[in-house]
């Protein structure tokens, strides 16, 4: 097995400590993902205590059921991600190389789903500075103001946007975990990347669960 | 390494986390009042618990792990915490 000669970086004693350093790294760094994330979220709900009613208003307009599937769509992938690290750390070869495909697969899923929904708001004249209209949107909810409305919009595509660049990534990351896998680059002592990249999966799918409702849900239909 | 978690239980994870995305979809529908924000963030903190805990192995993690965990947690109370309590407070005081 050559993979095993050369799998070991020489700054390490064994693989049991290199594969300790990866996943603490990836932790840290996901620790600091918390932090990007966490000022959008901050300044969420600074905007949002100041203008709940165009905050609901705007929530109402989107539409939940992309949010929904698309929510199932990403803990399906969450899923089969955790299938595949499993299956490599047991060293089924197979298992781990049509899990780590089928996750990148959903994320691209993920992804094509919400270009659709992205679609859907500009025809709806969702979206600021491109198709948003003030006399649009007070025909359908008069009461609320209109550019409070774009500000709960813009945290909506600024927050999703982020999102989506962070799949984006796990979804290259995926692809890349695949051809290695599937050219038996990995063992049970050495799977490091794959382990490092379900964490970073699983982080981007948790982001996910906090925006379904403080942008899908949040008052009643 | 040491750590085989089976994948039983990565399904059983599963399974609870579609319940618990269906239950907060369902409940959009309910009037809750003021409740909405609370009880959706609630189930999702449940649901990220869940994929933190099982899927992100750190129930089995050693304490270090734990530590960096709650840290970040720790740093994201202080942005939270500290923002929020300046922009609500700042009506106490007039200029």
């Amino acid at each position: 097995m050559s993979a095993n000669h050369s799998s070991l970086a020489h700054h390490f004693a064994d693989h049991e400590q290199q594969h300790e350093v990866a996943v603490l790294g990836m932790w840290v760094f996901l620790a600091t993902e918390l932090m990007v994330f966490g000022a959008l979220f901050a300044g969420y709900a600074v905007y949002r205590a100041q203008y709940p009613a165009e905050f609901a208003a705007g929530s109402r307009a989107l539409n939940i059921w992309f949010g929904g599937i698309n929510t199932v769509v990403l803990l399906s992938s969450s899923l089969t991600m955790a299938l595949g690290v499993h299956g490599a750390q047991v060293g089924r070869r197979n298992v781990a190389v049509m899990c780590l495909a089928l996750t990148a697969l959903l994320g691209t899923a993920f992804l094509v789903i919400k270009g659709f929904e992205y679609h859907g708001d500009y025809v709806e004249h969702l979206v600021p500075g491109l198709s948003f209209s003030d006399q649009d949107w007070l025909g359908r909810e008069p009461h609320v103001h209109p550019e409070k409305v774009k500000l709960f919009l813009f945290f909506y595509y600024t927050m999703t946007g982020l999102h989506g660049v962070h799949l984006l990534i796990g979804i290259v990351f995926m692809t890349v975990l695949t051809i290695l896998a599937w050219r038996g680059r990995f063992t049970p002592q050495y799977y490091g990347p794959i382990e490092v990249g379900g964490l970073y999966w699983h982080f981007v799918d948790v982001v996910w669960l906090f925006l379904l409702p403080l942008l899908y849900l949040i008052g009643p239909r | 390494m040491s750590h085989m978690t089976q994948p039983d239980r990565y399904v059983l994870v599963f399974l609870a986390l579609l319940a618990l995305t269906a239950a907060t979809v369902g409940l959009t529908y309910v009037d809750l009042g003021a409740w909405h924000s609370i009880v959706g963030l609630t189930i999702a903190a449940a649901k990220a618990l869940l994929i933190v805990l099982f899927f992100m192995h750190l129930f089995r993690s050693k304490s270090v792990i734990w530590v960096i965990a709650l840290s970040g947690l720790f740093w994201l109370g202080i942005l939270l915490i500290l923002t929020l309590t300046d922009y609500a407070t700042r009506s106490w005081l007039t200029y």
